[in-house]
């Protein structure tokens, strides 16, 4: 019986063991180990553009006290883009971003409507035409230690959910 | 003795202009046939381009020039783009007030940025109607598959050069046109709401995060418009574009029909030496100088209808470069680049329309986010990318429409195509949708079955139609590239010219309600 050491010693009677030389061997390892690098370092390039920190300001914000908004009250804050209402239930956030593409919903009698694609929306901010995919994101409002209420745009609630007085 | 340095130096000195041409230009006056190609061959611009061409190739009603067209506007645009830069600040405070500083004070600024505007839609006109020339004459075909995929490569990369410039003016067009395309981006997140499942896989605003840098348009996301736009994305234009033209030669230039009559050169210009027939084998080849595919020139004859590139080739590129450049001085004279007021986050424009090239896909949008913006352009390039893969028919190939058949299934396609697009429109605009008839129809359901997947499946159909009829994939190519051109067409014409205020429908602009 032949064994490989063997094989190595006289390579012209041992073809069937010797399937590559060592040089090529260690050439190969050495190209492969640089692409390997490559690879790893071009993936680790790869991450350094994901922000690993948002320059976004807090999206929690506060509206003002609770005796702001006497029952009936419909307030829009534009530049937070926000519908905040009062009724018996009690309080309640609707953002006005629309939920297709981003554009900001206008108030009208029956609802809201986006002047981008047409998307129509009910009282509640639910879908009633155009392409937007769901309602229009009903916002977590809560109060504060100090008894004003705030609106956190960063987290939406199941639609019709309110703050109770 | 001593004096023979000073002598020398002086002669030097006196020769110098004759011995520095010598040492720049290395070859004779271009009056033979060998200088002429040394010319194109030793001149590192040049030589990616060919010593002698095929008089098949300076047919004008074959390929229109249109390549060279895009090439030349993309030179164009490199040229203003470099000048715009010395003024353009890419900050949220600063840009708006630089673009009118370029506009209004810079000497001359005003026409460079115009010339830049309108250089690109001729860029863009020009991709598109090359790629058509190449699909109709079936040029993609044999060895030349992966070209057209750089070709693929070439027009994804001119979209997006258009699309991340847009942002840069920092007006109320370019923030409500790139807010709606970065949430197009995003639009992943539709389907993965539709499922449930975005709390856990949330692609899309891993999109928006990484193209903004930030949940919202802000400095961030200028910065890196800014940057994917003069930089990364020029940088992988040139290069694809260096590689699409080195392929070009190196597949033996331009696709040409194998049996090549005296009428199809008619007009073309004309070697003397190619009627001669050469008894000895000739000395020196001009393949030599660079192997290429296709035939070679046969030994014993002269070099088959082929003429030296300088001047004829050279002559028809600065031509129509020139024409180019005509063209867009024209249009920066007389049109302006639009600017609207500044950015303002918290009133959209109504309606917000994307530059036109992108209004077909913002209509088929305004039926569903994922589809329309992803979905169905990525089903489209997907398509484009494979076709010479699964269309590998042997046929004649650099003639428009191949033949008879073909010119008749392209008028079939485009009647067909013109009907479905246009019956959808009518239906889509008189009655609605789904969502107009059943407003609790889960969002899923719509995404799967909008006006714009109804197309495609009526465009799938009828290509899978001539496949069958005419037992031919080319044919099959045929019906679905034309369907989709035509669609196109019609959906950027009817964004374009019949979507208003609130996305709705009016035959004119002048109907638009007065706000």
């Amino acid at each position: 019986m032949t064994t490989p050491q063997e094989g190595c010693a006289c390579p012209l009677t041992n073809q069937a063991y010797k399937k590559i030389s060592r040089r090529d061997f260690l050439g190969l390892a050495a190209m492969w180990s640089c692409v390997a690098a490559w690879i790893l370092a071009a993936l680790g390039l790869g991450k350094f553009p994901k922000p690993a920190l948002l320059p976004d300001v807090s999206r929690v914000f506060k509206i003002g006290r609770p005796e702001d908004f006497p029952v009936g009250t419909v307030k829009i804050i534009e530049d937070k883009k926000v519908m905040v209402q009062r009724d018996e239930g009690g309080f309640s956030a609707i953002s006005l971003i629309c939920t297709h593409l981003g554009c900001i919903v206008s108030k009208t009698e029956k609802g809201f409507a986006c002047p981008c694609h047409g998307s129509k929306f009910d009282e509640k901010g639910n879908v009633v035409g155009g392409p937007a995919p769901k309602a229009l994101n009903w916002l977590e409002i809560s109060q504060l230690p100090n008894g004003k209420l705030a609106v956190n745009a960063g987290k939406s609630v199941p639609v019709g959910t309110k703050l109770a007085a | 003795m001593r004096w023979k340095a000073i002598r020398n130096f002086s002669q030097n000195l006196f020769e110098f202009p004759r011995t520095f041409k010598r040492s720049l230009i290395r070859h004779d006056k271009p009056v033979s046939d060998r200088a002429r190609s040394q010319i194109m061959f030793n001149n590192f611009f040049l030589h990616i381009l060919s010593t002698r061409i095929h008089r098949y190739s300076l047919k004008s009603t074959y390929t229109f020039g249109l390549g060279v067209m895009a090439a030349s506007s993309f030179i164009i645009l490199l040229v203003t783009g470099i000048l715009l830069m010395i003024y353009y600040k890419p900050s949220v405070d600063l840009a708006y007030d630089s673009i009118k500083d370029i506009h209004y004070v810079v000497p001359g600024g005003r026409f460079i940025r115009n010339i830049h505007r309108w250089a690109t839609n001729i860029m863009i006109v020009s991709v598109f109607l090359h790629m058509a020339r190449v699909f109709y004459t079936a040029a993609y075909k044999r060895w030349r598959a992966f070209n057209w995929v750089l070709g693929i490569i070439l027009l994804v990369l001119t979209l997006l050069l258009s699309f991340t410039g847009y942002l840069l003016p920092w007006d109320q067009l370019a923030y409500w046109a790139v807010t709606i395309a970065t949430n197009i981006a995003a639009s992943a997140n539709e389907f993965t709401d539709a499922l449930n499942i975005t709390a856990y896989f949330n692609p899309g605003r891993f999109m928006k995060i990484l193209l903004l840098g930030s949940e919202e348009i802000g400095q961030d996301a200028l910065l890196r418009f800014y940057w994917l736009h003069c930089i990364i994305l020029p940088l992988a234009l040139v290069m694809v574009l260096g590689a699409h033209i080195w392929r070009v030669r190196k597949d033996g230039g331009l696709a040409r029909p194998d049996h090549i009559s005296d009428e199809d050169l008619k007009g073309t210009p004309k070697d003397p030496l190619s009627d001669k027939v050469f008894t000895h084998a000739p000395q020196k080849t001009y393949n030599l100088m660079c192997l290429v595919k296709g035939k070679t020139p046969i030994v014993g004859r002269g070099p088959e209808q082929t003429v030296s590139s300088w001047p004829h080739m050279m002559i028809r590129i600065v031509a129509v470069f020139m024409l180019t450049l005509a063209l867009t001085c024209l249009y920066a004279y007389m049109i302006d680049a639009p600017l609207k007021e500044m950015a303002n986050p918290s009133v959209p424009e109504n309606p917000a329309k994307a530059p036109w090239y992108f209004l077909g896909l913002q209509e088929l949008v305004s039926y569903s986010a994922f589809m329309g913006g992803m979905g169905i352009p990525g089903l489209a390039l997907l398509g484009l990318v494979l076709i010479p893969y699964l269309d590998r028919e042997e046929q004649e190939i650099g003639r428009w429409f191949d033949n008879k058949q073909g010119s008749r299934v392209t008028k079939n396609s485009f009647i067909y195509a013109v009907t479905v697009v246009v019956g959808m429109l009518v239906f889509t605009v008189s009655l609605g949708w789904l969502r107009n008839w059943f407003p609790q129809i889960p969002q899923l359901f719509i995404i799967f079955f909008n006006p714009g997947t109804v197309l495609v499946v009526f465009f799938v159909a009828w290509s899978f139609y001539c496949m069958v009829r005419y037992n031919s994939t080319r044919m099959a190519a045929i019906a679905l590239f034309t369907c989709f051109l035509v669609a196109f067409v019609i959906l950027t014409y009817f964004g374009t010219y019949h979507r208003g205020p609130n996305w709705d429908f009016y035959w004119l602009k002048s109907q638009w309600p007065v706000h």
